[in-house]
């Protein structure tokens, strides 16, 4: 089934596997976007292993040096990368390899959120324990929403996970779990010191602290996208029937993919309620899912290193471009969103993944 | 009993705003099988044009007319520039590009016009009608709404422009074959769901009051009709609108309370794509393998 070295599965070949699985030729999002999940081999040789094993490592001590040299705002900026790094990497999980579009991760980002805030304010449980209470509830509520998902195809997904987006602020400001969720107001978190005594700043130790974290879920993405369930994902997103015909459970695959997408977001949305000490409905609002979904798009659909590259896009592109108006960073983001559809649909982490096997050969 | 009254004429009162939107979410969804997430902005964009109008001296209906041309010519640009290249892109494409232009409204609006909240004058007398049942603008919103769909429905089915865009949209291939140009009817389509948006968005701006932001809710609100009617179907659409703006109403002063008024349109959306995707009156999609 997977042929020799770069063939992709069978049932993926035609027209690249775009989503109209009829062959126009259209210009494919995905399809580079398989080679870059790695689709290309099942296995890496031994010396590409390391070279990547390398690189990833050199990224790794390169995040970490900042927190020697930066401190306060520029640290608090890069932690939010990572934060929106690990959403980001959520939002690939279900669009770029599953297939399904969802405008609305910004609730899963909420609940997240909400979740360490209340277990944190209301309890004062320990905030490293709130990530796999968060965790754990998003993935069970991204299952819920993937059930009815499941129906629903293309644009009608986008458009009830968009209406979700609209609707979170109000249904986080219901009266009657105010008394937890803070209602309109919103909750204070105080700040975690570094443990045991080290000697960091709060700023420092959340930052190495998501570092970890974020280093955690991109090993878990990276496995899930190269074993089998990765190939299911795949699989389904190129030709749902082909999938189910060769063996694939559709619906638990699918609903699955919704909850492990929810998870990673979820996680992401409790760091950022720790990082920031804040949450309030009206932070939640439709534009959190858009521009997850914009910065998932300008990385890379596909490309989990392109996520990188995708937070950073959202972290610092609104800092930069409010210099000049309080509405440039809507109109760079629709900009780039609308010129990366049109040149480069692989988003910038397949181009540069294409560039890298160009001078492969 | 009075107050029951009150929602519901309220309620049609703001359902014919959703119907104006939804139907031009279904003119746009069946001339290219595409849903229009920028349709809430580009009514908003519009409606601070004819802000901007009637600021600089222009009366009432002379702005209203000059921003229904302007929307126009704007639709039909949007519609050559974008939307013509992403025909036949993945789905994923074309929604990003619809994102996109949603975000370069939207923030072209905050730009130009500034993100304070601003009044809109409304052209109807302010005052109880109907027994004190509606406002002036209530009324007058939706006699005007019910004009213009009327309107529409006249220009679709008597007019030969009218047969060739539906045309053109029921079956670009074979209305080429027999002379019809099926580019120009899809331009024609964009310049008049953004033109009936805009006339939803300058009812609407009077009562929410005018800001970037405006249309959100609104737009969920006309999904929401738009499924419930039928997406391709446009009586389906402007009957949705008109039940989702009462079941709104309704809902939200006897059953959920006011404060949860846009889940209900989340919970319309979700159950009737569940249960019925094709909406009320829309024809059941057969696909082949």
């Amino acid at each position: 089934m997977t042929g020799q070295d770069g063939a992709k599965p069978a049932f993926a070949a035609s027209g690249e596997g775009t989503l109209a699985a009829n062959g126009t030729g259209a210009p494919t999002l995905w399809g580079d976007g398989t080679a870059m999940a790695g689709g290309a081999a099942p296995q890496l040789q031994g010396n590409q292993r390391r070279t990547i094993l390398l690189v990833v490592l050199a990224v790794i001590v390169a995040a970490a040096i900042p927190t020697a040299f930066f401190n306060g705002y520029h640290l608090f900026q890069l932690t939010m990368v990572v934060v929106y790094a690990i959403a980001v990497l959520g939002l690939s999980l279900l669009i770029g390899f599953n297939g399904q579009i969802s405008l609305g991760h910004g609730a899963f980002f909420a609940i997240g959120a909400y979740t360490t805030a209340i277990l944190m304010a209301n309890w004062d449980v320990p905030y490293w324990l709130t990530l796999p209470a968060a965790a754990a509830i998003c993935a069970a509520v991204g299952f819920l929403i993937g059930l009815p998902a499941l129906r629903l195809e293309g644009h009608y997904l986008a458009l009830t996970t968009f209406s979700l987006a609209i609707a979170i602020p109000q249904l986080l400001k219901i009266n009657a779990v105010s008394t937890w969720t803070g209602g309109v107001q919103g909750l204070m978190i105080d700040k975690p010191d570094a443990p045991f005594g080290l000697p960091l700043s709060g700023d420092q130790w959340l930052y190495l602290f998501s570092l970890g974290v974020g280093c955690i879920f991109y090993l878990i993405a990276w496995n899930l996208t190269r074993g089998r369930i990765g190939w299911a994902m795949m699989a389904v997103r190129d030709h749902g029937l082909a999938a189910e015909a060769m063996g694939v459970n559709l619906a638990l695959l699918k609903t699955r993919t919704f909850a492990w997408s929810a998870m990673f977001t979820g996680v992401a949305g409790a760091l950022s309620a720790i990082v920031v000490q804040f949450v309030a409905p009206d932070a939640y609002g439709v534009f959190v899912s858009i521009f997850l979904f914009v910065g998932l798009v300008v990385g890379g659909v596909a490309s989990i290193g392109g996520t990188i590259l995708g937070a950073m896009f959202i972290e610092f592109v609104p800092n930069i471009a409010t210099q000049l108006s309080k509405a440039a960073p809507g109109a760079v983001y629709g900009v780039l969103l609308i010129a990366v559809m049109f040149l480069m649909p692989q988003g910038a982490g397949g181009f540069v993944h294409s560039l890298y096997r160009k001078f492969r050969r | 009993m009075q107050g029951f009254i009150h929602q519901v004429m309220s309620g049609i009162a703001n359902g014919s705003i959703y119907a104006s939107v939804a139907l031009a979410l279904v003119m746009i969804y069946k001339a290219t099988h595409h849903i229009n997430f920028a349709q809430g902005e580009l009514a908003t964009f519009s409606t601070f044009i004819a802000l901007t109008l009637i600021h600089a001296g222009v009366p009432y209906w002379l702005a209203f007319l000059a921003t229904l041309a302007i929307s126009f010519a704007a639709g039909m640009a949007i519609e050559r520039l974008l939307m013509r290249p992403m025909m036949n892109a993945p789905v994923l494409s074309s929604v990003g590009v619809f994102i996109g232009l949603l975000l370069v409204i939207n923030a072209c609006s905050g730009w130009f016009f500034g993100y304070t909240i601003k009044s809109f004058p409304s052209p109807f007398p302010n005052r109880p009608m109907l027994g004190g049942y509606v406002s002036g603008h209530e009324l007058g919103s939706t006699a005007l709404t019910l004009v213009v769909l009327l309107l529409v429905y006249l220009f679709f089915r008597y007019t030969r422009l009218g047969l060739a865009m539906r045309a053109a949209a029921f079956n670009p291939a074979s209305a080429r074959l027999v002379g019809v140009r099926v580019g120009a009817m899809l331009g024609l389509g964009w310049g008049l769901a953004a033109a009936i948006g805009s006339i939803a968005g300058m009812m609407v701006a009077p009562i929410v009051f005018l800001d970037p932001n405006m249309m959100f809710g609104i737009l969920l609100y006309a999904f929401a009709g738009a499924l419930l009617g039928g997406i391709d179907n446009p009586l389906g659409a402007v009957l949705g609108g008109f039940a989702v703006g009462v079941i709104e109403n309704l809902g939200g002063a006897y059953v959920v309370g006011t404060e949860l008024k846009l889940s209900l349109a989340l919970v319309i959306i979700v159950s009737v794509l569940v249960v019925k995707p094709t909406g009320l009156l829309g024809r059941a999609v057969q696909s082949r393998v």
